[in-house]
This record gives structure tokens, sequence and C-alpha cells, in this order.
């Protein structure tokens, strides 16, 4: 006890087991982790003394942060049987330490609550319930968009022509050129590594069967709508999704309109146009990819290989692909507006969502595509 | 209140701002003494909030000097720098605070990054500033979008004074807020500015407010401060803005009150 710790900030004097403290210097917030240690020191040296008194006529600044320190080392020792008494604490302070020591008195008696124990089961059971319910979500989106295209059809002059049109050209006409781009590259790679393979067993011809039946049935529909997706599913949910936090949608509602005929229809629509447009510009610019790696790696003259193609695929395969296009738009459409409808108030929850609504119409789109070729095989097309 | 007469905290001198080809503030200077409550005032658009922005750093000036604590912003290395903005805070208009943080973890934010303290006495002090601005300890763990306008507006303010400013700058601190609340806010930065000893530089609508808190009025009007002085001052200003601002229709029942209330 005697060698008590004495510091710039704090001197320590023990008399006839009576501790007595003198502060100085600044007790402010940049001199906060040092008055932490001061005061944790000080607790554990007041285990044996009797009483305590503080001196602060040394203080020279004096802010909430060392008001607080003050309060807590009062507070603490009152618990410990002791009771510290304050001396000469500048009047300038004295009212700012009078409203600290009020509110961390308020403070003590509201103790946090604990924290859940965690439990996996817990964490599981939650986990397919919130999956169950954005599935009950979906649904109940897909039949409100069903419901607003029955009104359009019915009275053709509420449907939003305009706000159609303008989302047709932002999700397919601005669209192009990078579809174009894309598929190109995948058709060129597709005929790349098939030359590369088929060339072992001599069967280069067979190439432009694969590339012409997978670009068509499978690859173009697919990589465009995981294309679409990223780019206007996560658009559609940040809209929406900002529109909602800054209450937009919400006053499109107290106005009488509904959301989904106002909002939400022409963009699914849109899609719904605009997808399969993009499927086939992009079946054709991958069969243009896979010719001219044909051509340029194969050795193979542009003249078979669309002579071959002929062959090769009928009207069947192409089919096959454009029928699965609008479907795949309406699941990537109402996924992003359903989970842009689901973003509450924060920053965080956006981005959450906008990342939800991609991921999830992505793994749809990818799991409708294997419904669609068990039913493709089943019925022989 | 402030009668030692000291160095001005905040200075500006002769500033310039402006956008493009339109100059917002022209040759405007200004000066905050330590512990006062400055009030600025100004038609919507004339440019307080770019005044109040500029001399926090947020917007460029053209010419001029702002100095606030003696120092100039553009004259200190980076360090420095963020030194100085320590030693203020600042109240936006909106509130400004983190949606994806909780009210406690908002108030924290810049304690936890700066002092280095444990999370008992973090949850403490955040705790405390809490109750001084008049919230209860149930509302720390809300997120801001569940927060209604006045309790976003005092947040708002627990945050500022996070680190113990000397300056607070206060950017419409009542608008949006029923005048109960409006009132209640006035009084809680009274109360604030003296337990602190803080020196506030709000700029405002309110003329309640003014009449309730501040210890000089600055009116900012066609890009220069046209008068400068305490309410009474403003009451008898002979500029026709001013004269409009404080004696037009809203002004009167001020007045009125005024000069019926003992001085």
């Amino acid at each position: 006890m005697n060698n008590a710790p004495s510091t710039p900030m704090l001197t320590v004097a023990t008399e006839r087991g009576t501790i007595q403290l003198a502060a100085s210097a600044r007790w402010t917030a940049s001199h906060a982790k040092t008055l932490d240690q001061l005061v944790r020191t000080i607790l554990i040296e007041a285990e044996h003394g009797t009483a305590t008194s503080i001196d602060m006529r040394g203080v020279s600044a004096f802010d909430t942060f060392g008001a607080w320190y003050l309060a807590r080392l009062a507070r603490d020792l009152k618990s410990r049987g002791h009771e510290l008494t304050v001396m000469g604490l500048p009047e300038r302070y004295t009212a700012l330490f009078d409203a600290v020591q009020k509110s961390s008195a308020r403070d003590e008696k509201a103790k946090s609550q604990p924290r859940a124990t965690f439990s996996g089961l817990a964490a599981i059971g939650g986990a397919v319930v919130e999956a169950w319910l954005s599935l009950l979500l979906l649904l109940n989106m897909l039949g409100a968009v069903c419901a607003a295209t029955f009104r359009a059809l019915r009275r053709p002059s509420t449907f939003r022509l305009t706000s159609t049109v303008h989302h047709v050209d932002r999700v397919a006409w601005q669209a192009i050129p990078i579809i174009l781009l894309i598929t190109f590259l995948i058709g060129g790679i597709i005929a790349q590594q098939g030359f590369f393979h088929f060339r072992k067993f001599g069967a280069e011809d067979y190439v432009v069967d694969m590339v012409g039946i997978l670009v068509l049935r499978e690859i173009g529909v697919l990589i465009v709508a995981i294309m679409v997706a990223g780019r206007s599913g996560s658009s559609y949910t940040a809209e929406l999704g900002s529109m909602k936090m800054r209450e937009e949608i919400d006053a499109l509602r107290t106005m009488g309109f509904n959301p989904v005929d106002v909002l939400i229809l022409p963009r699914v629509v849109a899609l719904v146009i605009g997808l399969p447009i993009l499927t086939f510009i992009g079946s054709i610019s991958a069969l243009y990819g896979g010719e001219l790696v044909a051509w340029l790696y194969g050795g193979m003259s542009p003249d078979i290989f669309v002579a071959r193609l002929k062959e090769a695929i009928s009207i069947t395969h192409f089919k096959v692909g454009l029928i699965k296009a609008p479907f795949m738009a309406l699941i990537i459409g109402v996924v992003a507006c359903t989970e842009g409808l689901k973003v509450a108030g924060s920053a965080e929850s956006l981005g959450l969502r906008t990342t939800s609504s991609v991921v999830t119409s992505i793994f749809l789109v990818i799991v409708l595509d294997g419904l669609f070729a068990v039913f493709f095989a089943s019925i022989g097309m | 209140m402030q009668s030692f007469n000291s160095e001005p905290i905040i200075s500006v001198r002769d500033l310039v701002v402006g956008f493009d080809s339109r100059t917002v503030l022209n040759r405007v200077s200004l000066d905050v003494q330590p512990g006062e409550i400055l009030g600025l005032v100004g038609g919507s658009g004339s440019g307080k909030s770019v005044l109040l922005r500029t001399i926090i750093g947020l917007l460029p000036e053209r010419s001029g000097a702002i100095e606030v604590f003696g120092q100039s912003l553009n004259d200190l290395d980076d360090e420095a720098r963020h030194e100085l903005r320590r030693r203020w805070g600042v109240l936006f208009q909106n509130g400004a605070l983190f949606s994806s943080l909780t009210v406690m973890q908002n108030i924290q934010f810049a304690m936890r990054e700066f002092l280095h303290l444990s999370e008992n006495v973090l949850d403490g002090i955040a705790g405390t500033k809490l109750a001084m601005v008049g919230l209860s300890r149930e509302d720390a763990n809300k997120f801001p979008s569940e927060l209604s306008g006045g309790m976003t507006k005092r947040v708002a303010l627990a945050r500022a004074l996070a680190l113990d400013p000397e300056v607070v700058f206060l950017d419409e601190p009542t608008s949006g807020l029923d005048p109960i609340s409006a009132g209640d806010f006035d009084s809680l930065i009274r109360t604030l500015q003296r337990t602190l000893g803080l020196t506030v530089f709000m700029v405002t609508h309110d003329l309640n407010s003014l009449h309730a808190v501040c210890d000089r009025i600055a009116v900012l009007a066609a890009g220069t401060i046209v008068a400068d002085g305490p309410m009474p001052a403003m009451l008898s200003s002979e500029h026709p803005w001013v004269k409009s601002y404080f004696r037009g229709q809203r002004g009167q029942l001020l007045g009125h009150h005024l000069s019926n209330s003992p001085a």
C-alpha cells in the first residue's frame, strides 16, 4: 500500500489508513487510457484503506471523460464501503460533474441483458423458417404481378407503356454491347476447347454440332440470363430499395397508386420482352465467335462451318433455348422486386438485399434450366 | 457569458466561395468567441450551410482565410488536420447517423477509433452521453431507421459530443421538430453548452431558438454578413432583409413577446 502509484495525473498519499488522492494535469478524452489504468489501480489499492478523499484543485482541464472516471471511482469505492470525498473541484466543472454523476448513476441501474445463448440448432431452424418465408414472399410477388397483368389486360389504358419502353431501353438495348462481347467470347472458347480435344479422335467436324447445340439450347440463354440478373436485377433491387427507404413507395400508396402497377409490372414486362431478344442476339453472337475460332484456330472455312451447322441443328434447338428466356426473365424480375421491397432502413440492408437478389435469381435460373431440361427430354424436344 | 476578451475561436476573413460561375459567399467575415452561441440566419439558399461546410473543410474556398483554434486547415498536414477535426463536433441537418450501426455504436464510433478504451468503459461513457442528451438506455440498441426525428437529432448531438469537442457546429438543429421538442432541444443545447463550456456555431431558421439560445446572431444575405449582434440589435436593425425577417408576420409575435417580457 505504501508504494502506491504516483503519476503526474494522480498523487497518492496514505496517512493512518486514510488514502488521500490529489489529481492534477488534464483529465480529458485524450488521456482516457491513462485515467482508465489509474482508476483501476486505485480500486485495487483501496481494499485496505478506510476513508478516501480526492483533491481536484490541480486539474487544469476536465471533460466528460474525466468526470465519468471520477464518478466511477466514487461509485466503485462506495460499493466497497469507502466514501470518496471530492474536494476543490474548480467551480466551472461542478455542473459537468453533477450531470455526469447523475446520468451514470441511472446508467448503473439499467444493466444490459445477457446475450442470447448461441445454439446451432436455433440457427438452422431460423434459416429454414427464413427460407420458407422468402419463398412465400416470392410467390406473393408472383401473384401480385399476375394480378397486375390481368388488370392491365382488362383495362389496357392503365398499363404504363412509357415506363415499360424506358425499362426495355435500359435492360435490353443498352445491354446489347456487353452481351455481344461476352457471348462472342464464350462461343469462341467452346469452339477452341472442342477443337483441342476432338482433334485427338479426329472428330473435328463434330465441334460444329457441339457449339451449335450447346449454344442454342443451353449456354446462350443461361449466360444472358445470368448477365441480366447481375446487371438489371441488381439495379431493380437497388432502385426499389432506396425508394422504399425514402418513403417514395409509401407516397405512391397514399396517392392511391398500386406500387405493383406503377413500379414493378413495367420492370418485369421489360425483362420478359428484353431477355428473349438478348438471348437471340447472344446466341447468334456466340455462333459467330465459334465460327471465327473454327476458321482461325481449327482451320475450318466459314462455308464449311455454316454447311455443317445447317445439318447439325434444327429449329427445335433454337426454340428450346428461346422458350426458356421469358420464364427466366420473370424469375429475375420477381426476385429483384421482392428483394427490393424487403429493404429496411439501413444502407447495409440495401447492400444485403442486392446481393441476395442476384444470388437468388441466378440460383433459381439454373434450377429452372434443369427443370426445363427434364421437361424437354421427356417430351422429346 | 463570455466576459473574457480572448482570441476568437473561429475567425473567417474575406471568404469567397462559389460553384462554377456562381459566387455564393462574397467576402464574408465573421468571428466566434469562445463560449458563445452564435446563430447564423439567412434566407433559404443564401449560403448558410455553405459557410458552415466551408469552415469545417467540406467545401473549398476560392479566397479568404478561415482559422479555427487559430489554425488554418489548409496550412496543416494530414495528421494535424485530423487532430484539429477531433476538436470539433458536427450535427448535420438530417443527423447523418450511420444507418447500419446502432445508436450506441454510432456514439462510440469515434471513441473506439481514437481512444483505445475497453468495451465496458465505452459502454459506460456512451451511456452517459446518451443520458446527457435525454435518451434512455433502452434506445441504445435501436437502429437509426427506428428513431423519431427528435431522437435522431439527439443521437446525432450525442455523437457530435462523443470526443468532448470544444466547438460544435449545428446545422438547423430544430428543423423538422414540433415546437415542444424544438424548445426541449434548445434548452438541451443551452444546458450542454453551460456544462461542457462549449462554443456553438448554429445555423437556424427558428426565431424562437434564436431568441432562447443564441448569444449573438449573424445575418447572411446576398452573400455577405449584413448584420451581427444580439437579439435587440437585430430587432432595431434597419436593413430591409433583417427587418422583414425579424419584424415580418412571424417575427411580430416574437417581438411582441420580447417587448412584454421583463428583460
